[in-house]
């Protein structure tokens, strides 16, 4: 199953919310990989369930409310559920580093630069005070912040957007980890910084030789970086393939209608196409296929069947029956 | 341009599936339920309001049921539940239970009695004071909150320190010279009223401009006068107000109004400078709305929360600050029966006759304890930000 | 008589419009410094057309939508609308202009009344208009909410049992109540999902075609600003760094700003891509503007000259201005 290419492997990963009565299943059983050395990305929207899916990786799940009701998370060999927290703790950070959207909230304002990029290095390893800020330095330096050394004693407050970013970046390097997970990094950024961002971790992934775990709802952002791609639509993955495949040749009628949806310049003067309907509360989510009552190709079946991913081979998969060529789907 | 006259036909709307319909008080009671502490503190309180409003029947009017002042010196001291002694005793002075519910004190008068007439003094002292902070709290708050940018002028200041001086020398019976003040402050309000209206700074004279320079943010004013009046020990300054004033149960609740609005002042200044940069007020405006009905129909059901939380917990403190100010002696006048009072009465007997002051000690700490807990549990439940915490 | 006419097809002009906030220090809460936000725009918004406005967080382009909603007032300079200068009107004077420019927000979360229903909310804006309570008022409100694609039985629901493109209708259907000609969009798609984007853009442009409406276009998004606009501005700390027809600004860009923004959009169709090297901004100086271009310290053609001198509008095309003297002289 498992190659040894293959860095982390979620599979059949199921997590849920109980509040009262009431049960939200924000990942409803995904499985996917990430290879050594590769971009791959979660794309999909608010509440889809793909921020989920990366904490339950880090073991970052509040429980309760929040419940592993069932899958594996194979990193290196290991099984990531069955860990227990002190392992857990060896792992975060060290092997598996995360990028947060909100830079201005994931840096703790009370203390500087420097004490907090030192902070990432010396849980994990051990080093003298020279060393440290030596490494903090050529973090600093790695990420593109100018004049490091006196940046080093400056407090969140007085970097800018995209600078505070870089530094949430080098603080995810600090121990060289294998896997980066980024939820959402230049969400909060400019577009011009945002560019800038996504060319830093492109680098970085280049140099290093990490693997990204890129979460994003931009499918532009998408494009930029992604080597795989994996679209999320309520708690599944519709369709999973490389960049082209989904960009070029999209099977699921989800991720069609998304291509479809983007404004640009091209399509001035025409009307867009847009998805009729709003995403399904996690709670209440339609029977057979979530994604049924806004298709344009929905059939009976699709309200009654959960569908099946359908092989294009080449590792494009779409959740899709019904648009499978050559005959239905659903026999 | 005009809606009315074009046609409407829209896509398809598909309705995804939504949570149930539930409205405001279902969701606020379904999560007030989960805090078993709070529901016990509600039901108390009901409890005692049944009680205070009852009280207030069966111990008053000409021939009360309980009458509370009845004094039977022959049966003084008598324990709780005791049987009253029927040979000594004229029909009418024989209680209506047929004992003694909770014993009677060194007069004979039956505690019961004196508990259920003290209670609806406690409630009427509870409500009306906090009612009366609430409202200069929510006056004050939302003026600061909501006009805090706007400056007050010289002249306002002089003009009112002007006013309040005549008027004060005006009650003090110098007229004359109340009169002179009176009417010169009238006198500059209509001039400026008028100016201001004809034509703006333009008219007014350059000696007269030191007056038309803005002294103070109406927000500063505000909130160092609740900085001051925070500084006051206030249980003092009832003692104080109180031992000048008649002593009358509804002095004793203005005072308490009086110097306990500032916590509710404070709440409603923070809530309405949040608001006030909310889109939603701002897209009010720009419909064209007034600052008034900004202020009352859209601002301030959102504001009302804590305010309603400070006031549940404030209730309870006014009943403990009654009940102090009647221990001391400077409540309520003696024939009518408080808690207080009857704590303090009970004092002098408290190895012979130990009832007397547990049966209202009781009691203050049952309903205080119970306000306390309803107000924790309100705050949790309208408070999202707390309502993790369970 | 010549200027009324040429204002009926202008809906909105702004000329040299500023507003400075002060910084203040000390215990005296001097002031220490001024805040740029608005630093001399001007612009103009024809009837039925779209203007964009473009920029990044913090350029300034929200506190110009509240100037001409007279939120704020402007420090200087003329907020004409059909032909009077809304900017010195006091509160009273503006009240029976305020319902023909309206707004909606980014976030349509805080847009919306918590503790009333959207029926009561949009039908503030009935009431305003004089329509008394009764069945007229209802009639007016469902027809609203229709156009806007909603049930008319959402009316008595409150704000948190819709999503938040649910909601971005309401707030829409809220500003229609009153009939505006003019509808200021500050980023009313950004804080939505993807897939919904696409349903309010098409309503906007259906309701402006429907109802003659000329929008002011707030966003940081030059995909959708190139769909949707007819004219476009790009906003740099406070001023418009270049103003053109929609086609020419993405054909022809000027200025170097302008440039580096076509370059960073995250494009999902593979086009030419101009790679512009950017500085990144530094927070420090960001408050206080020195002399000269306001795009100093982040531009890749600067000069000498650029530091010194106040940099004014040049034409380089028909209805295209550019804030660049060496942009222009190409």
């Amino acid at each position: 199953m498992a190659n040894n290419n293959t860095l982390i492997s979620v599979q059949d990963l199921k997590v849920y919310f109980r509040t009262g009565h009431e049960c939200a299943r924000a990942v409803d059983g995904i499985s996917f990989e990430v290879r050594k050395e590769e971009t791959v990305c979660l794309v999909g929207e608010s509440g889809c369930g793909k921020t989920v899916s990366a904490l339950s990786i880090l073991g970052l799940i509040p429980t309760p409310p929040g419940e592993i009701a069932g899958g594996r998370i194979l990193f290196q060999g290991k099984n990531l559920l069955e860990l227990d927290e002190e392992d857990m703790q060896k792992i975060r950070g060290n092997r598996i580093a995360m990028v947060f959207q909100e830079p201005l909230t994931s840096l703790n304002p009370v203390f500087t630069i420097e004490d907090q990029i030192g902070e990432a290095i010396s849980i994990h390893k051990n080093v003298g005070a020279k060393e440290l800020r030596d490494r903090c330095i050529k973090l600093l330096k790695d990420v593109g912040i100018p004049s490091p050394v006196q940046r080093l004693k400056d407090y969140p407050h007085q970097l800018s957007g995209g600078q505070r970013q870089r530094v949430m970046i080098a603080m995810a390097l600090a121990c060289d980890p294998d896997l980066i997970i980024a939820d959402e990094p230049t969400t909060a950024l400019d577009v011009t910084v945002q560019a800038q961002i996504l060319r830093l971790l492109k680098s970085i992934q280049k140099i290093r030789s990490m693997s990204v775990l890129y979460i994003t709802h931009d499918l532009g952002v998408v494009a930029n970086i992604a080597d795989r791609v994996y679209v999320m639509y309520s708690g599944i993955f519709t369709e999973q393939g490389n960049t082209a495949q989904i960009f070029h040749d999209a099977r699921h009628p989800y991720t069609q209608g998304l291509l479809a949806s983007l404004p640009s310049r091209s399509k001035r003067g025409k009307r867009l196409y847009s998805i009729p309907g709003t995403v399904p509360n996690p709670a209440y989510k339609p029977a057979g296929c979530p994604f049924h009552p806004r298709c344009p190709h929905a059939i009976l079946t699709c309200a009654k069947e959960y569908p099946e991913m359908c092989d294009y081979g080449q590792g494009h998969l779409a959740r899709c029956p019904v648009l499978l060529e050559g005959g239905d789907g659903y026999k | 341009m005009n809606i009315d006259e074009k046609g409407f036909n829209q896509d398809f709307q598909f309705e995804a599936p939504m949570a149930p319909k539930r409205t405001r008080l279902q969701e606020f009671w379904l999560l007030f339920r989960q805090n078993r502490l709070a529901i016990l503190g509600l039901f108390i309180f009901i409890l005692f309001f049944c009680c205070a409003i009852m009280g207030l029947f069966i111990t008053s009017g000409p021939d009360p049921l309980f009458d509370p002042a009845m004094i039977r010196l022959q049966e003084k001291l008598r324990p709780p539940l005791a049987k009253p002694n029927l040979d000594s005793l004229r029909r009418e002075e024989i209680p209506c239970l047929g004992f003694y519910l909770m014993g009677t004190d060194d007069l004979g008068r039956d505690v019961f009695a004196r508990m259920l007439q003290g209670a609806w003094v406690s409630l009427t002292v509870g409500f009306v004071a906090v009612g009366i902070s609430v409202l200069i709290g929510i006056f004050m708050g939302g003026v600061a909150g909501y006009f805090g940018q706007h400056h007050i002028r010289v002249d306002h200041i002089l003009m009112t320190i002007l006013l309040i001086s005549g008027a004060g020398l005006v009650m003090a019976h110098s007229i004359r010279f109340g009169a002179v003040l009176l009417c010169l402050t009238l006198a500059y309000i209509f001039y400026s009223f008028f100016t201001q209206n004809r034509s703006g700074e333009k008219s007014v004279p350059s000696w007269a401009k030191v007056f038309r320079k803005s002294a103070v943010s109406v927000d500063t004013l505000i909130m160092r006068i609740v900085d001051i009046m925070l500084c006051f020990p206030s249980f003092f300054l009832i003692l104080t107000v109180v031992a000048l004033l008649p002593a009358s149960i509804y002095n004793i609740m203005i005072v308490i109004g009086l110097t306990s609005w500032m916590g509710t002042t404070r709440f409603v200044r923070a809530e309405f400078l949040s608001l006030r940069e909310q889109d939603f007020v701002a897209a009010v405006k720009t419909l064209g709305a007034s600052n008034f009905r900004i202020i009352f129909r859209h601002m301030m059901p959102n504001a009302i929360a804590p305010v309603l939380v400070s006031a549940t917990i404030g209730i309870a403190t006014a009943i403990l600050t009654e009940a102090g100010l009647s221990f001391l002696g400077f409540g309520v006048p003696p024939p009518h029966a408080t808690w207080g009072n009857i704590l303090s009465d009970g004092k002098n007997f408290i190895f012979d006759a130990p009832w007397l002051t547990f049966i209202p000690g009781i009691a203050i700490l049952i309903v205080v304890l119970s306000f306390n807990l309803f107000g924790e549990g309100l705050r949790d439940v309208l408070n999202p930000k707390l309502r993790e915490r369970h | 008589m010549e200027l009324l006419n040429k204002d009926k097809q202008i809906v909105l002009r702004v000329q040299n419009l500023k507003k400075y906030f002060p910084i203040r220090r000390g215990f005296f809460q001097k002031i220490a410094g001024w805040v740029k936000a608005v630093d001399d725009v001007s612009f103009e918004i024809e009837q039925g057309k779209t203007l964009g406005l473009v920029g990044e967080s913090g350029c300034g382009k929200t506190t110009v939508a509240r100037l001409i909603l007279k939120l704020l007032e402007p420090d200087h300079g003329k907020i004409i609308f059909r032909g009077s200068d809304i900017g010195e009107f006091t509160e009273k004077d503006m009240r029976p202009i305020r319902k023909e420019i309206q707004i909606v927000f980014q976030d349509p979360f805080g847009s919306l009344n918590p503790r009333m229903t959207t029926g009561l909310s949009i039908e503030e804006g009935l009431r305003i208009l004089g329509i008394k309570r009764g069945r007229k008022r209802k009639e007016r409100l469902e027809k609203l909410l229709k156009m806007v694609g909603m049930s008319p039985d959402s009316a008595d629901r409150y704000p948190h049992e819709f999503s938040g493109g649910q909601r971005q209708r309401i707030c829409i259907a809220r500003a229609l109540s009153v009939d505006p000609s003019l509808v200021v969009c500050d980023e009313p798609i950004s804080a939505l999902d993807v897939s919904i984007q696409a349903q309010i853009i098409n309503l906007l442009k259906d309701l402006q075609d429907r109802l003659g409406l000329s929008y002011l276009f707030i966003s940081h998004d030059l995909n959708v600003v190139s769909y949707l606009c007819s004219t476009i501005s790009v906003m740099y700390k406070g001023q418009i760094m270049e103003s053109a027809p929609a086609e020419e600004l993405f054909e022809n860009p000027c200025h170097p700003y302008t440039m580096s923004l076509l370059s960073a959009i995250p494009d999902p169709e593979p086009g030419i891509k101009r790679e512009i090297e950017l500085v990144e901004p530094d927070l420090s100086d960001s408050l206080i503007t020195s002399n000269g271009c306001n795009f100093q310290g982040r531009c890749s053609i600067e000069e000498p000259r650029c530091l010194e001198e106040k940099i004014g509008f040049e034409k380089v095309g028909e209805k295209h201005f550019v804030r660049c003297w060496k942009a222009a002289k190409k």
